[in-house]
């Protein structure tokens, strides 16, 4: 354990985390979760906004989960070099993956089968919800970092 | 002079209402991103550097700051999200 600032500084600069990634498990627990409850959203946004709400709420629902991946990527690739790198990663991946939502929304947005309301709901409904639903299965303790452990 | 002067106003493009009401509502959407994204910035930068700081100090609870730290910055992400969601809704 290392108590003094100076220490703690130089150490969390050179500190790599090889091994296990827990982001990535929970990143991929809520891929699946995410692909489970993907056709209610996608009917019920077809529901409300017609044949276009569908489309795009798969789109919204598509973005939300590379989102999800590329963050857990960054995190996972980044520790495993070391922490200094991971906070410049994390910092600069929030910026990156801003900028790549921004983009592909601008790509899409004279499309034809696009419809707006139906991309923003779903992006904010996807995002919020999977972390909210996730948080039940997440284990905070040192012995089982990440997911809980199934149930016998 | 005057003919040139008649040529420079036909020339100069004339700004209607809807234009300018679409001008500020597209600065506006771009002010209401900007702002939106700075807040999680540095709620981010915080609660990444509080993890980085935690697991230099106790690596045998990197796991579990791990787990925590990347939940967080999601969480915070979603503020972001909403203000992502505002200016498609306003500005595209």
């Amino acid at each position: 354990m290392v108590h003094d600032p100076a220490d703690v500084a130089a150490t969390a600069m050179t500190t790599a985390l090889p091994g296990d990634a827990p982001e990535v498990k929970v990143t991929r627990d809520m891929v699946r979760r995410g692909l489970i409850v993907a056709p209610v959203l996608i009917l019920v946004c077809g529901f409300v906004w017609g044949i276009d709400g569908a489309y795009s709420s798969a789109y919204g629902i598509a973005l939300v989960l590379v989102n999800f991946a590329l963050a857990a990527a960054i995190v996972a690739g980044t520790a495993r070099i070391s922490l200094g790198l991971m906070m410049g990663g994390v910092l600069f991946g929030y910026l990156i993956r801003l900028g790549l939502i921004l983009l592909a929304v601008l790509l899409v947005k004279d499309a034809g089968w696009i419809s707006l309301p139906a991309l923003g709901a779903t992006i904010i409904v996807t995002h919020l919800g999977l972390l909210v639903w996730e948080m039940k299965y997440v284990a905070l303790s040192l012995a089982h970092p990440g997911l809980k452990p199934a149930r016998q | 002079m005057e003919a040139l002067a008649r040529l420079v106003a036909a020339a100069e493009p004339v700004i209607t209402a809807d234009d300018q009401k679409a001008a500020a509502a597209a600065s506006s959407a771009g002010f209401a991103y900007g702002l939106a994204a700075i807040g999680p910035g540095i709620g981010i930068g915080y609660l990444v550097g509080k993890s980085v700081e935690a697991m230099a100090r106790q690596p045998e609870a990197a796991g579990m700051v791990r787990t925590t730290m990347f939940l967080g910055i999601a969480f915070t992400e979603a503020l972001a999200l909403i203000g992502f969601v505002v200016f498609i809704l306003i500005g595209l």
